[in-house]
């Protein structure tokens, strides 16, 4: 809790003076938790089309309507498995990272340095790379979401539904509140990737195996919490008809 | 009541981590501009009472002044502008170079341009003699010139105090002997206090003007003064750790 009142309060700060922010670190744990992760998660992406569309398109051809795989994948790319995979591979990859970068200074006394010098650890640290997170995830999901229907595209056209056609039926079942709200999600898992990594590597304990738990800690903390606002928001939209 | 001459002074402190105390009833002070050493064999508890004095951790009863002053919320800026620390390990920012390392507490705090800095991070890594590994990584350089570079570091905002964490550990006689000279030097040129922890006999010898011995079995500073009072103190612990070397004890 405390934790969380410290980043709440660096935040704060940041917004009422963002030339205090050190945007240098933040370009660079965006460059990594962004860029740097595009292959990944452009693969994955094309894969889970890829699958999905097989397996609905087995079911669909019973009756005829394959083409209504592009619906499928649209909704389901967009609202939901998209911004979820998203941002779950960024868990893996950049939550983890943080945490191990964080718990590695902290055994190395480089936390303690920080505070001696009369800098937040918090701030001068996790802050840039919550920002970073949660800018980044928004791309990342633009980039899964792509892929995804890449995958689904083509397995269409191997079974005779024209691209054209394809592309026809995701545009007219995926509307902008979809997209708007998969990538709303996306920024909220990023930011809830990111806070629960740094605050696995601030609390990483000193001994031999210090770092490998908090990096551990971050990637299952991160999934955690990515399932739980996410199921969060499912109730939320059911309720409001969303 | 402090005296004018005492810039840290230790009232029934009770030093320890949590609810766990390690050293009971610590009452002593230290003199501004003298190089004061803490000493004892190893765990006795010499960095945890470092770590209250620098802030880090509360202490667990008594009370504990730099300058007057208390570490609460309200006095914390106004200490920590009166410190430097060099951590064991040195705790350089790895990602850092030296010269950034060092610029880092200016950019933060002096209000200086940034070509000031540079030329204020450079006289001070001139002043620990590292003025060629300006731009080399942490990991790049040795041991001894980590410690040099963070004991820079630590100057960079002209600290009333500095507060040194095992200097010698870990460096070869030659190295050791080298930052005993530099601690040496920088007080006499800068009058700052220098709090060093240490169990290392020979730079405790060179560098001690007074020091307090800590005995982990009986929980408390057991002798304190200066190095020749230590060595024929009363306290037979003590006259044991200076006869047969700190840290085998």
């Amino acid at each position: 809790m405390r934790y969380l009142g410290e980043v709440f309060v660096a935040l704060c700060g940041f917004v009422l003076r963002p030339w205090k922010l050190r945007w240098k670190d933040c370009a660079l744990a965006f460059e990594r938790a962004s860029f740097d992760a595009l292959p990944v998660v452009s693969g994955i992406g094309f894969l889970l089309g890829l699958i999905l569309a097989f397996q609905s398109a087995a079911a669909l051809r019973m009756f005829g309507v394959e083409v209504y795989v592009a619906d499928l994948l649209a909704i389901g790319l967009f609202r939901e498995l998209g911004p979820i995979v998203t941002a779950i591979v960024l868990a893996g990859r950049s939550g983890s990272a943080f945490a191990a970068e964080i718990g590695t200074m902290k055994v190395d006394e480089e936390l303690d340095a920080l505070s001696t010098m009369g800098l937040s650890p918090v701030g001068f640290l996790a802050v840039p790379k919550i920002v970073a997170a949660t800018a980044a995830m928004p791309v990342l999901t633009i980039f899964a979401e792509l892929a995804g229907l890449a995958g689904g595209a083509l397995v269409l056209e191997l079974l005779g539904v024209p691209v054209a056609a394809f592309w026809r039926h995701v545009v007219s079942s995926a509307g902008a509140f979809a997209i708007a709200f998969g990538l709303a999600k996306a920024t909220l898992f990023g930011f809830l990737v990111a806070i629960v990594g740094c605050g696995a590597g601030i609390s990483t304990r000193n001994t031999s195996d210090g770092v490998g738990v908090a990096a551990t800690s971050a990637v299952i903390g991160g999934i955690v919490a990515i399932a739980v606002s996410d199921g969060i928001l499912a109730v939320l939209c059911w309720i409001w008809n969303l | 009541m402090e005296s004018v001459t005492d810039i840290i002074e230790l009232s029934h402190v009770d030093a320890g981590y949590g609810r766990q105390v390690v050293l009971r009833d610590l009452n002593f002070s230290v003199r501004r501009g003298e190089i004061f050493v803490m000493l004892g064999g190893s765990g006795c508890g010499k960095s945890t009472v470092l770590k209250h004095m620098i802030g880090l951790n509360p202490v667990l009863g008594g009370r504990l002044a730099i300058d007057g002053l208390e570490w609460t919320a309200k006095t914390r800026q106004t200490l920590t502008r009166k410190i430097g620390v060099m951590f064991q390990s040195g705790a350089l920012f790895g990602s850092m170079t030296c010269l950034e390392n060092v610029m880092l507490p200016l950019e933060e705090f002096s209000g200086l341009s940034r070509a000031g800095r540079i030329g204020k991070a450079m006289e001070l890594l001139a002043a620990v003699e590292l003025e060629d590994a300006a731009e080399k990584l942490p990991g790049e350089i040795s041991g001894g010139m980590r410690k040099r570079a963070a004991i820079a570091r630590a100057m960079a905002l002209d600290p009333e105090i500095l507060f040194l964490d095992e200097p010698s550990a870990g460096l070869d006689p030659i190295t050791a002997s080298a930052l005993d000279d530099l601690v040496l030097r920088l007080r006499d040129e800068r009058s700052t206090t220098f709090v060093v922890v240490t169990h290392e006999l020979p730079s405790i010898r060179k560098i001690a003007d007074r020091a307090v011995m800590f005995d982990k079995a009986r929980g408390g500073a057991v002798a304190i003064g200066g190095v020749r009072e230590l060595e024929e103190s009363e306290d037979e612990f003590t006259r044991r750790f200076f006869a047969r070397g700190g840290g085998k004890i």
